[in-house]
């Protein structure tokens, strides 16, 4: 059984805005499942329908087998939401928040307030329960919604944008605690626009773009795609012109930074063995771009 | 299992409310009574004294169930349609939204949280009238029902009005020009009797008129419309604000995209 299945979902907004074509996606119990997309492709529609907070013009959505309409309560019973946009109430404390999304899903106050305890010592915002919300930074607030969206123990945890805004420490902390969870079996959906968390969290992906999918399938799948990765090389001595290196373009950005394309059937070591036979020291060697990026901007671009 | 879950889903939003408005009691508890303790002071003890008695009451005594109901009236209201604004403005009816619970029981919990602050606010008038009158009070069970059934119906109302507004502007439109003078000409200062034949036959087009007149009836036992009749009116205007209420939320009305 799938966790996530969307049938021909559609969405017409009020204004004439055909903001989703007819949506086909299946979502694997235990994925960790990237749904991207530029901005106004459509992402924050689906999502938003899957969590009720839309509706749809026409199509199904089953939640581990439950549609959302005919069986709304068993539906939503599954599902963990981590929004955008903060929609906790700024002026109420931070475990009190906690305490009413479990209330919310039947959850008594006694079991609330430990699974409270445990959620907010897991994401180190223990310290801060008794503060009102609107006082926390911006992470601890991320933090905090996960901790909310988790209390109710979801089997399916949808994030949209989980670390937007979010220091490259915390996002990194949060993507160590949501693969922890995924490994504990939580299905996991992710929008973001930080393609390296994609290309590092999730098992497969979706491409959203002008309200049709464009592209489903294994992310090893579509980064075996990519035919040639631009790599960057920080030489030691400065150079005039670009070397003419055998089977590799290359660009000189500045006198010192080389930009090398690298075929997917070539090699680094022969790249090396080429500037060494002319002398040229590297210092580094980056990848231009996310991999992931690279694909993204292409299909997308399409 | 479906009802337990409810059940506790129901207390949550109705602790949720009450630690709301106690938390800000200063701008919720506190002021409706300052405001019926200067009615007390000035209509009731400066230009009262000056009046004869109505029904056998005098004026302070005539007045205060009038005052009590009508402080029932506007915290019940005010408490709803601030609250449910408030979590559509800040966008925390989404947690609501996405969770399994029914749209009856975020009704009732809301409504329940009005019903409580229209009720808390309600003791603390009727005690700040001891300061000006000796209590007596007829029948505690019609007083107490009165109370609640129109705490209850004005709690729909505001809920009602919440859901539509898309302002800060349109939760204040309804309770300045359609609640207040409704409440004014209720009968809360005067007896209908005391009007013209015209003006009195208009006078029983206003539903709060019931509902002062129901409550007087529970507190002194003398009243301006019979108290069945105020029954039957608030009880209808009850179920048809609930049905109102659960079809807004069961079709998204101004909730959902």
């Amino acid at each position: 059984m799938n966790a996530l299945e969307i049938n021909q979902l559609k969405k017409t907004y009020n204004n004439g805005f055909e903001a989703l074509k007819g949506i086909d996606l299946n979502v694997r119990k235990g994925d960790f499942f990237a749904l991207l997309g530029p901005n106004g492709a459509g992402k924050s529609t689906i999502i938003g329908i899957i969590c009720s907070l839309i509706n749809k013009t026409s199509g199904h959505v089953s939640i581990r087998g439950y549609d959302l309409k005919q069986f709304p309560r068993e539906a939503k019973q599954s599902l963990g939401i981590v929004p955008q946009e903060f929609n906790f109430n700024v002026f109420e404390p931070v475990e009190e928040i906690l305490v009413n999304q479990a209330g919310y899903y039947g959850v008594k106050r006694p079991e609330a307030f430990k699974r409270a305890e445990v959620h907010l010592k897991q994401l180190d915002l223990w310290d801060k329960r008794r503060e009102m919300a609107r006082d926390l930074s911006g992470g601890m607030k991320r933090r905090l919604m996960i901790a909310r969206a988790l209390m109710h123990e979801p089997q399916i945890l949808i994030l949209d944008e989980p670390t937007a805004g979010v220091d490259i420490e915390i996002r990194r902390s949060m993507w160590a605690f949501l693969q922890e969870i995924n490994k504990q079996g939580t299905t996991i959906i992710l929008t973001t626009h930080y393609l390296e968390e994609a290309e590092q969290l999730c098992k497969n992906i979706a491409i959203i773009n002008q309200g049709a999918i464009i592209k489903n399938c294994a992310m090893v799948e579509l980064l075996s795609e990519l035919d040639s990765e631009c790599m960057v090389l920080n030489l030691q001595a400065p150079l005039k012109k670009a070397p003419s290196l055998e089977h590799y373009s290359t660009r000189l950005i500045d006198q010192t930074t080389l930009e090398v394309e690298i075929k997917k059937d070539e090699d680094v070591n022969t790249l090396f063995n080429l500037l060494n036979k002319q002398q040229i020291k590297v210092l580094s060697i980056r990848n231009k771009s996310n991999r992931l990026e690279q694909l993204f901007l292409r299909i997308v671009e399409k | 299992m479906y009802l337990q879950d409810n059940i506790t889903a129901y207390k949550t939003i109705l602790i949720k409310e009450i630690l709301r408005f106690s938390r800000i009691w200063l701008q919720t508890i506190i002021p409706p009574a300052i405001t019926m303790g200067l009615y007390f002071i000035i209509f009731g003890q400066l230009i009262g004294s000056q009046l004869s008695d109505i029904n056998g009451y005098s004026y302070m005594d005539y007045i205060v169930p009038g005052l009590i109901i009508m402080s029932i009236i506007t915290n019940s209201y005010s408490n709803v349609v601030s609250s449910f604004y408030g979590t559509k403005f800040h966008h925390h009816i989404e947690e609501l939204l996405v969770s399994p619970i029914a749209n009856i029981t975020i009704i009732a919990g809301y409504i329940s949280g009005g019903v409580a602050r229209g009720l808390t606010v309600g003791l603390i008038v009727t005690l700040v009238s001891l300061f000006f009158t000796q209590l007596s009070i007829a029948s505690y069970i019609t007083t107490f029902m009165v109370a609640i059934l129109t705490a209850t119906l004005f709690s729909l109302a505001g809920l009602i009005n919440a859901i539509f507004a898309n302002s800060f502007d349109d939760i204040s439109i309804v309770p300045t020009f359609v609640l207040t003078p409704l409440t004014y000409l209720g009968g809360v200062f005067y007896s209908i009797e005391m009007l013209p034949e015209f003006w009195r036959n208009i006078s029983l087009f206003n539903p709060v008129l019931y509902m002062v007149n129901g409550f007087r009836m529970g507190m002194l036992g003398v009243s301006d419309a019979s108290l069945s009749t105020a029954i039957l009116i608030i009880v209808g205007f009850i179920i048809l604000l609930t049905s109102i209420c659960l079809w807004l939320l069961n079709s998204g009305t101004g909730i959902k995209k």
